[in-house]
């Protein structure tokens, strides 16, 4: 493929994803017009001018048209609103301060996914029906179907007995600060889609292992070692690659189940606090600053790929 | 390889059949039936699905305890425990006069549920005691547990400690006060198990017996029969997760055939029809797609005007067929391209079939296994994802009990009586197995170009 071809595939991705994010727009728009209740009448006492000056702002005694379009036209100025109930807070602000912990969080959780699924899917295709492979598949299976806050529980539990048993903190049990702090969230976090990975790759592996240019590169005298790094991983983390993005998706928007058990202050505790003060404005601005990031990066997994396997072909 | 011999090379007599099939024809699912036969995780899972249904539709009609009922008295309760309680008289007032004294902190008579008397001697030159009461041993952080009484008096001796008693081992503290009232060092502990009584007035009012039953004082009653225990109101755990499992599997299930019937029918009318109408309708596929899935699952909960105490239980169910049917249009809409162009539908075309006999005959059946296989990977996502929801209090609202919001509320008393927490876990991880492994084998069974390397 050629530069310019890139290029272009590039723009025509991101105005895909403009579109994308304007869809989740609308649909976060509706979905929050149909809460029955008026927003300005809730437990708290606001003052006539408070109430006129919110009404102006957001045109809430005009059609639903107006209103829409008065909320792409401050979206796209990125202004999100004040806070409802967070005095003096803009919705900006509260990305600004806790989605990097989310973000953290989730990153290193794909990094734990992706490099412990590649490693154990490696693992059982090439010890196929024998103990690795079944004491890996095993775990695996555990792993699928466990649900994560019994994972995030019991891990909890484990690190308790653990600190217990040495008489100081090994690892924080929780909170939200150091690198220790964020080592068992991100492993609990990422579990799911590691199970998920390994699957995947081993799957893909075995297809690999049973290939012919294998057996050309072991025919040809090829170290062991060399036909496992150069022949078999590149070629088969290709579908780990593809599913990166949608776990990325998955891993960033499970994170809540994460932080609220280990007490991390990230932006999904925050989203599910809204939702349960109904803070119109935050649950708004959450929703589509979660879904442009995650519209972000499907892209930047889609160039990578591009980048990654010259074989793709790009609409 | 069959021997062959010279018998086999008879000429033939005029008219005598030369070809015939000598198998009888197997149908697409019976050979996948057969196939599927030979798989035994598979064939395990199966089994272990067809008895969740059972438990889930027949259960209540076995185990008729009613889910909602609380049975104060076995509160918590892990289950197998033992549940008979002493019959003693009513209670009456305790007369501390002739009791002697001088070794320290003691038991007075039988611990029963019905109260624990304590007598203790007055330390010289205190200004008092207060009485503690915990489950756990003290430890070298000393928590003494919840604080019983206070006297401020050093003469008082002797305490009655009638609160919400249970069954279970207690460890009193008696700590006496200083002179301002603070807490001194030297503390004594006494371990005390307490031991289940009711009176008869208590059984017959509960219906543990019959009022005409010939109970004497000294007497041993069983209380209520809970298998799998109880949970922190004291309702029958086992009762609980089969009306768990009429939702969890409701949703789990119910959601997954409807979108899955919604995702047929958008993707093979994307998928015949093509051109622009096929591109449109996919584009719009994956913008819904992209929608983030958790969160928008919580907005229609809250667009739906759920209040507090209100189930929810149908929306989250609309809530999933609207966000996950775009996966199986995609899927449905592949094949039925893929189909489209294989030569027997040409054949039958030129024999004149019309389009409703193409799409009636050829094209659904042959999308239907790998529509099975999707459905059968759905329920167990569909499953977490309500669990997940019910867990952060944002699915299934108290009391409608579901296997996730039984989790979140067995997760609060995980460290004193994990079974709250263990028997719901141990339900959702064995359903979302069971479907899973089910899947595979059905995706072996079925497609043989799907079949995976195992």
């Amino acid at each position: 493929m050629t530069r310019s071809n890139m290029w272009i595939f590039i723009l025509k991705r991101l105005v895909q994803g403009i579109f994308t994010v304007w869809f989740i727009a609308t649909a976060t728009f509706f979905a929050m017009h149909n809460v029955p209740g008026d927003p300005l009448l809730n437990d708290r006492a606001t003052t006539e001018a408070i109430r006129a000056n919110l009404q102006a702002k957001y045109g809430l005694d005009k059609p639903v048209t107006t209103q829409y379009v008065i909320y792409l036209g401050n979206l796209v100025r990125g202004d999100l609103g004040i806070s409802f109930t967070q005095e003096n807070r803009e919705v900006n602000d509260i990305i600004r301060d806790h989605f990097p912990v989310s973000a953290i969080l989730g990153i290193l959780a794909v990094i734990f996914a992706a490099a412990g699924g590649v490693l154990w899917g490696a693992l059982t295709a090439i010890y196929r029906n024998r103990w690795p492979d079944y004491v890996i598949m095993f775990l695996v299976i555990l792993g699928i179907s466990v649900p994560s806050f019994v994972v995030a529980a019991i891990s909890q539990l484990l690190l308790v007995n653990v600190n217990d048993l040495f008489g100081t903190t090994v690892l924080p049990v929780a909170g939200w600060g150091t690198v220790l702090h964020m080592l068992v969230p991100a492993m609990v976090l990422g579990l799911g889609t590691m199970a998920y990975l390994t699957r995947l790759m081993r799957s893909s592996m075995l297809e690999i292992v049973s290939s012919d240019f294998v057996r050309t590169a072991k025919a040809k005298g090829v170290p062991p070692a060399r036909i496992f790094a150069k022949h078999q991983l590149r070629n088969a983390i290709l579908p780990v690659i593809t599913v990166l993005g949608p776990s990325i998706a998955a891993i960033t928007t499970g994170g809540f189940v994460v932080e609220l058990v280990f007490a991390i202050p990230g932006l999904g505790r925050y989203f599910v606090q809204a939702v349960q003060q109904l803070d119109y404005t935050v649950i708004m601005g959450t929703t589509v600053f979660y879904g442009a990031f995650l519209v972000f990066m499907v892209i930047v997994v889609d160039v990578l790929y591009g980048f990654i396997d010259p074989r793709v072909r790009m609409e | 390889m069959t021997d062959l011999s010279l018998a086999d090379f008879q000429p033939l007599e005029p008219g005598q059949e030369i070809h015939g099939i000598s198998r009888p024809s197997q149908s697409y699912w019976q050979d996948a039936w057969a196939r599927l036969k030979v798989n035994k995780r598979a064939l395990v899972s199966l089994y272990l699905v067809i008895g969740l249904l059972l438990f889930t539709i027949a259960g209540p009609w076995v185990w008729t305890v009613d889910p909602a009922q609380q049975d104060l008295d076995q509160v918590s309760r892990p289950p197998g425990a033992d549940r008979n309680a002493l019959i003693v008289a009513d209670y009456a007032p305790w007369q501390t006069e002739g009791l002697s004294f001088g070794e320290g902190l003691k038991v007075v008579g039988d611990p029963t549920t019905q109260a624990v008397k304590l007598k203790w001697d007055a330390i010289p030159g205190a200004n008092g005691h207060r009485i503690y009461r915990n489950i756990f041993p003290i430890g070298p952080e000393r928590s003494y547990g919840i604080p019983r009484a206070e006297f401020f008096d050093n003469r008082v001796v002797t305490f009655e400690d009638r609160l919400d008693l249970k069954a279970l081992t207690y460890y009193y503290v008696l700590v006496p006060l200083g002179p301002r009232g603070e807490l001194l060092d030297n503390y004594e502990v006494i371990e005390v198990d307490v031991h289940r009584v009711t009176t008869i007035v208590e059984a017959v009012d509960r219906g543990l017996i019959e009022e005409s039953a010939n109970l004497q004082i000294g007497d041993e009653i069983n209380l209520d029969w809970h298998p799998f225990g109880t949970d922190y109101l004291g309702r029958d755990l086992l009762a609980r997760l089969m009306a768990g499992a009429r939702v969890s599997l409701f949703i789990g299930i119910g959601a997954p055939f409807l979108f899955v019937l919604f995702g047929v029918f958008y993707g093979s009318i994307a998928g015949f029809v093509g051109g622009r109408v096929d591109q449109v309708m996919m584009r719009f596929a994956d913008f819904v797609v992209a929608l983030p899935f958790l969160l928008f699952m919580i907005l229609f909960k809250i667009s739906f005007g759920i209040g507090p105490g209100e189930s929810g239980v149908f929306p989250m169910l609309v809530a999933l067929v609207v966000l996950m049917w775009p996966a199986t249009s995609r899927l449905v809409r592949g094949q039925i391209l893929q189909i489209r162009e294989q030569g027997y539908i040409h054949a039958s075309q030129l024999l004149g079939a019309p389009t409703r006999y193409l799409i009636l005959r050829h094209m659904i059946p042959n999308t239907l296994g790998v529509v099975l296989v999707t459905i059968t990977f759905a329920i167990p996502s569909a499953i977490f994802t309500e669990a997940f929801l019910s867990f952060i209090g944002m699915g299934v609202a108290p009391p409608t009990p579901s296997w996730g919001s039984m989790s979140n509320e067995g997760i609060k008393t995980m460290l004193t009586t994990p079974h709250e927490l263990i028997f719901p876990a141990l339900f959702i991880s064995i359903t979302v197995l069971a479907f899973n492994l089910l899947g595979d084998g059905l995706r072996d069974a079925l497609d043989a170009r799907m079949r995976n390397q195992e």
